[in-house]
């Protein structure tokens, strides 16, 4: 019976990420360089999004992204295509988050000095990263209108770390029975400080709020 | 995919364990896993024994998974009921102000050396 020796742990499995990325975020406020988490479902407009973003705000600060994906490039090929600023890709190697050891690893690949703001990318999934310090300042995501205003609802984790939720393809408001009221209801029952942009990426209608709050976060980080 | 990732945490905290308290083999690792932690217990133990067993340590180390039932509270009423039953709206009351208590753990409770 005494051969059974059972040695107490009672630990989270996510205690060490969240060290981790605590760790990351306090280098990069010493280098002044904010990090904005992106996340979303796949093909709700990340990549789209990106590039109208970034045209508008890259005469002002410099900018780099990192294109987290399981398997492929053609996003931060796509990035660099459309904006001309500094873009690398992240091979998850079939995982479906980031964590922070790997989004460190991404960044010791972009050129820090003087970059004010990197965007990460993360992969397409609403479960999974939102369970996941990346280290990031702040973390935003992207839910397109024909997703459906419930997703706060079905995804209560990742709309409660979100501090921006961007509100994308309102040109297709018509086709659908997207409510923008009660999403946001349901938005601010998970996260009541979140901040709620509706955009159109194809367009680049209501980008420029999306610009301004950035300017905003980063200028704060760096003073 | 998820689960995969999640061995590899579970991995390496039980390597700094075991080494922290010795142990050359560990026999168990004992998990806590909550209702709706978004893991699927037979996927997680699958991903385990495919990577524990390329662990020295931890080769045929089984892993035993505890179930936390999900406990979800009401803003409005202040009451409890079970998430997994009556979901985001309060059965009591009808509202929708409500915040899970308990159930989303991803826990290493304890390992057997
Ligand atoms: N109608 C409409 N289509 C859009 C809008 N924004 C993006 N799209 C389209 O949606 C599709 C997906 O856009 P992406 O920007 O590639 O989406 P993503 O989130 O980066 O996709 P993944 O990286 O594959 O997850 C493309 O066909 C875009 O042209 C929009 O505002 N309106
Ligand atoms: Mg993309
Ligand atoms: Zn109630």
């Amino acid at each position: 019976m005494t051969d059974v020796r059972v040695i107490e742990i009672k630990k989270s499995v996510f205690a060490d990420n969240n060290e981790d990325a605590a760790r990351l975020r306090s280098e990069l406020k010493g280098r002044g360089t904010y990090l904005l988490n992106l996340m979303s479902s796949p093909g709700s407009g990340k990549t789209t999004t990106l590039i109208q973003l970034i045209n508008r705000i890259k005469d002002k600060i410099k900018v780099a992204v990192m294109e987290a994906d399981i398997d492929s490039d053609v996003d931060a090929i796509k990035i660099k295509d459309a904006t001309g600023i500094e873009s690398i890709q992240l091979h998850t190697g079939g995982m479906c988050h980031l964590d922070a050891e790997m989004t460190r690893q991404g960044l010791d690949n972009v050129s820090l000095d003087g970059t004010d703001l990197v965007i990460l990318e993360n992969v397409g999934n609403l479960v999974c990263p939102a369970e996941f310090d990346t280290g990031a300042v702040r973390n935003a995501m992207i839910l397109s209108v024909p997703e459906g205003h419930d997703k706060p609802l079905k995804y209560p984790l990742m709309f409660s770390v979100c501090d921006l939720v961007i509100v994308n393809k309102i040109d297709v408001m018509p086709y659908f029975d997207f409510d923008l009221d009660k999403c946001s209801e349901y938005v601010h029952m998970r996260n009541p400080k979140a901040r709620i942009i509706p955009i159109c990426a194809k367009t680049g209608e209501g980008v420029d709020a999306v610009a301004d709050w950035l300017l905003e976060e980063v200028y704060n980080w760096k003073h | 995919m998820h689960e995969l990732g999640i061995v590899f945490y579970i991995i390496r905290d039980v390597k700094q364990a075991a080494q922290e308290n010795g142990v050359e083999h560990v026999n168990a690792v004992v998990m806590n896993i909550g209702e709706v932690s978004t893991i699927v217990p037979e996927y997680l133990t699958d991903c385990w024994r495919w990577a524990a067993d390329k662990e020295e340590m931890l080769k045929g180390c089984e892993l035993k998974i505890n179930i936390i039932p999900a406990v979800t509270t009401c803003g409005d009423c202040g009451r409890e009921y079970e998430t997994v039953k009556y979901g985001k709206t309060c059965p009591h009351c009808n509202s929708a102000n409500t915040w899970l208590l308990k159930g989303n753990e991803v826990e290493i409770k304890e390992i057997e050396v």
